[in-house]
């Protein structure tokens, strides 16, 4: 191997490296490492909670995901809550109790959603009714025999 | 081929033919609705259906922010007349946009404010600055009170009626029309 090739293994090994190393800090928007948990377990916990929860000031983005400051004193407060040892479900009550079911990225099971959860079933099923419908009809109907004028019209085609 | 002798299932066709139809048409008159609704202004989907209406408030307990004095829930809960509360910041454009219409607003209802994550020093000079309309001032340094009321932002307001109960809450800055038609007839009817 020359030395040229060498280097450029070299310099690719280390790109490679760089990227799987940093690729879990690049996905959280936190700015500043003292916000997250020393306990990595527990850090990973509070990420996962934070990325269903709404930022209300970008309002798509997740909290995780936001550098708005709402989103830096909610990421805070759910640290707070997961050092304490609260359950997700908890977390998730303490939230939607102060900002209501808006702030939940995926919106629970409510009568005002029941069309939105139950749309891809619904489809499913209207889609296998009418692919089932015109497969049944494909079958029964075939092309319909021919007439003794087209008989005698294909006899002198061919 | 027989294209031109009537098909025995032509009803069916065509009802399957209308179908998306219907079903595109009732998307059109939903969708207009929605648009409607949007510019009347009677449908807002970047609107935060507020949990805390209704509600007596959060318990909270906040230090004097200059020149007012500080307050907590007890102050609230102890109120016989009805309050607005008023989170403002002195970084906040729309806030300096409020000022004149809450000083309009103070002869007729009491305004307590509370200073939203505000240097004490920032927070007093744009008071000085805009007219002071607050009746009392706290200082919410950290944020954590304001996200107990479920606040998202600044200019947030609430009305608190008699014993502390959250009665309304709009999270933009308040308007002549939304004082004079929401807001004053809401109090006037919480004052027994």
């Amino acid at each position: 191997m020359s030395a040229a090739m060498r280097r450029l293994a070299a310099m690719l090994a280390t790109v490679l490296a760089l990227t799987i190393g940093l690729s879990p800090l690049a996905a959280v928007a936190v700015d500043d490492p003292s916000e997250m948990l020393p306990d990595p377990h527990q850090e990973a916990r509070a990420q996962a909670i934070g990325s269903q929860l709404r930022c209300l000031v970008c309002q798509n983005e997740s909290i995780e995901d936001s550098s708005a400051g709402l989103a830096r004193d909610l990421r805070h407060v759910v640290r707070e809550h997961v050092a304490k040892g609260e359950s997700d479900r908890q977390i998730m009550d303490w939230m939607v109790g102060r900002y209501g079911n808006f702030i939940r990225l995926s919106p629970p099971l409510t009568t005002g959603t029941v069309l939105l959860w139950l749309m891809p079933v619904l489809a499913l099923l209207v889609g296998g009714l009418v692919a089932f419908l015109s497969f049944r009809r494909a079958r029964g109907t075939g092309p319909a025999p021919l007439s003794d004028d087209e008989r005698t019209r294909l006899t002198d085609l061919t | 081929m027989s294209d031109n002798a009537p098909r025995p299932d032509l009803p069916r066709r065509r009802l399957l033919m209308a179908a998306p139809l219907v079903v595109a048409g009732g998307a059109g008159v939903a969708f207009w609705r929605m648009l409607s609704g949007m510019q009347q202004g009677s449908f807002d989907p970047h609107d935060i259906q507020a949990p805390a209406l209704n509600r007596p408030v959060p318990d909270f307990t906040l230090p004097d922010q200059l020149p007012g004095q500080g307050f907590g829930a007890a102050d609230l809960r102890a109120l016989k007349v009805p309050v607005l509360v008023n989170f403002f910041a002195s970084w906040c454009i729309p806030c300096v946009a409020e000022m004149p219409q809450l000083n309009a607003l103070k002869a007729r209802l009491p305004i307590w404010g509370i200073a939203y994550k505000d240097k004490p020093a920032d927070a007093l000079g744009f008071v000085r600055r805009a007219g002071n309309p607050y009746a009392r001032i706290a200082s919410d340094l950290s944020g954590m009170t304001a996200i107990d009321w479920g606040v998202s932002g600044v200019p947030e307001s609430f009305l608190i009626g008699p014993g502390g109960v959250i009665r309304w809450h709009s999270a933009a800055a308040l308007d002549e029309a939304t004082a004079h038609q929401t807001l004053l007839p809401l109090a006037a009817s919480l004052r027994i």
